[in-house]
């Protein structure tokens, strides 16, 4: 960490000390791209998108489902990726970022299950059937909240970032055995009376509103998570000088501002 | 290495059969849990007949769930659990022995009195072999991943809550595997298939879950 010669180099934002200020400054640019794409992918989705052959309005769900339903499977392998990294390394950042992560990935876990309980009703005629998909979504759910529910139960940050870390590998190793699993017992069980990977071919529109929402997405969870990873960062690192500063930088300036806390 | 192993097998035995009562806990639980089904679906024979492997598994998942919590935290209250983790043996070498101890205290009785339960429940008697052999491979692989739920949740405030929270998503496969093959023996299909997978499961299980489960209990001593 004190090697001079590490400064220049991107590794540098390793360190929270670093990773702060940078974190600060990509946020609203990620947020703004954000709002820009999803105000174009709603509009693509809503209002350009032809209406589709078989299954009318309703299927305009999933300029909202399926980018959340990619998005929370992605940012569960990202966070184990994180975990693995702080596990072998031993980067405090590793830890933070996973688990400013885990919220927005259950979120989108929740969005995901939500619009295609919508979707579900008029098309199915009910809102949940134990489709593989669905189930393996449902499950996926609960190891989210396995995660948040450990590291916030335990008080020692060192112990909660690690163990958090190891339950999230665990769960990254079982992902797909729970999916190939459930799966085959949804087959052995009922037969495939619904499938949504038969639907038909889609028109180019439709795919690009996807896409710019899955963009939106993606934009919209780099900027929750540094803006969730700042005061962590802080509250991790309170005993070090850079944040005492950093600190008194930040009361000085709002207090120019007109006392906003 | 097989010293440490039988020893530590042999003292976590020995404590199970000191303290029977906790096991014989286990066993009740497990058989109540059985009954309270024809109370809640009705007592129509055809149902419980149909929803008996799965009522058989549930349980037995439930009872291993409860129990799961007494696997490490003796040990980590008086501190032998640190002294082991001090001492030069693998760490994996003697959770596997407590493992194995803690799945003949709790799960072997289950399995030896799965076949009274299944006879409440009117289970036709060509799916017993293949209910005790599927509860035979999975509730081992139950262990073995609880063990890590166990080893992460030690101390902590509702741990037990919290334990329930991290393995059960991980039992789920067992479930369907385990329920399964009682089910594809009934229906003529044939077990094979669901006994070879928990087999695997098993013995990946066993490779892996030893690793984690002695990280985890570094961590959650340190």
């Amino acid at each position: 960490m004190t090697k001079p010669e590490r400064g220049r180099s991107l590794l540098r934002f390793a360190s929270p000390q670093h990773f702060y200020p940078l974190a600060g400054r990509l946020a609203p640019w990620f947020a703004a791209i954000a709002i820009l794409l999803t105000a174009i992918g709603l509009w693509l989705g809503f209002f350009v998108a032809p209406t589709d052959a078989t299954q009318g309005q309703v299927y305009r769900v999933i300029f909202i489902h399926v980018p959340a339903a990619w998005m929370s499977m992605f940012i569960y392998l990202v966070m184990a990726f994180w975990s693995a990294v702080g596990l072998v390394m031993n980067t405090r950042l590793s830890f933070v970022m996973s688990q400013a992560l885990a919220p927005t990935g259950a979120m989108f876990c929740f969005v995901a299950l939500w619009t295609g309980a919508l979707w579900g009703k008029p098309t199915w005629g009910a809102y949940w059937v134990w489709d593989a998909r669905l189930t393996s979504q449902l499950l996926l759910l609960f190891l989210y909240f396995g995660f948040i529910a450990l590291t916030r139960a335990i008080e020692d940050p060192r112990r909660a970032d690690r163990a958090g870390a190891i339950i999230a590998l665990v769960g990254a190793v079982n992902v797909p055995i729970i999916y190939f699993s459930v799966q085959w017992w949804n087959t052995l069980h009922q037969g495939a009376s619904v499938s949504l990977t038969k639907a038909p071919s889609m028109a180019a529109t439709m795919l690009t509103g996807m896409l710019v929402m899955a963009f939106a997405s993606w934009a919209y969870t780099l900027a929750v998570v540094f803006w969730r990873v700042r005061p962590m960062i802080l509250e991790r690192e309170r005993h070090t000088e850079w944040v005492a500063a950093e600190l008194e930088r930040a009361g000085a300036s709002s207090q120019a501002a007109g006392g906003r806390a | 290495m097989l010293s440490t192993f039988l020893a530590v097998l042999r003292r976590d035995l020995l404590l199970a059969w000191r303290g029977r009562a906790d096991v014989l806990v286990t066993l009740a639980f497990f058989i109540i849990v059985v009954c309270l089904f024809p109370f809640g679906v009705g007592a129509e024979p055809n149902l419980l007949r149909a929803i008996a492997p799965g009522v058989l598994w549930v349980a037995a998942l439930l009872a291993c769930l409860l129990s799961l919590h007494r696997l490490f935290a003796q040990d980590y209250a008086d501190g032998t659990l640190e002294q082991l983790l001090l001492s030069r043996e693998p760490a994996t070498l003697w959770v596997m022995a407590k493992v194995l101890a803690f799945w003949i205290s709790t799960g072997l009785p289950v399995i030896a009195i799965a076949p009274a339960m299944a006879l409440l429940l009117d289970l036709e008697q060509g799916g017993l072999p293949v209910l005790i052999l599927s509860l035979a491979l999975g509730t081992p692989i139950l262990a073995l991943l609880g063990a890590v739920g166990a080893a992460l949740t030690l101390g902590l405030r509702g741990g037990g809550m919290l334990l329930a929270l991290l393995v059960l998503p991980l039992f789920v496969p067992v479930l369907i595997f385990g329920a399964g093959a009682v089910e594809a023996e009934l229906s003529g299909t044939g077990a094979v298939a669901h006994l070879l997978l928990l087999g695997g499961g098993l013995a990946g299980a066993l490779a892996l879950a030893p690793m984690a489960c002695a990280a985890a209990l570094r961590i959650s001593t340190d």
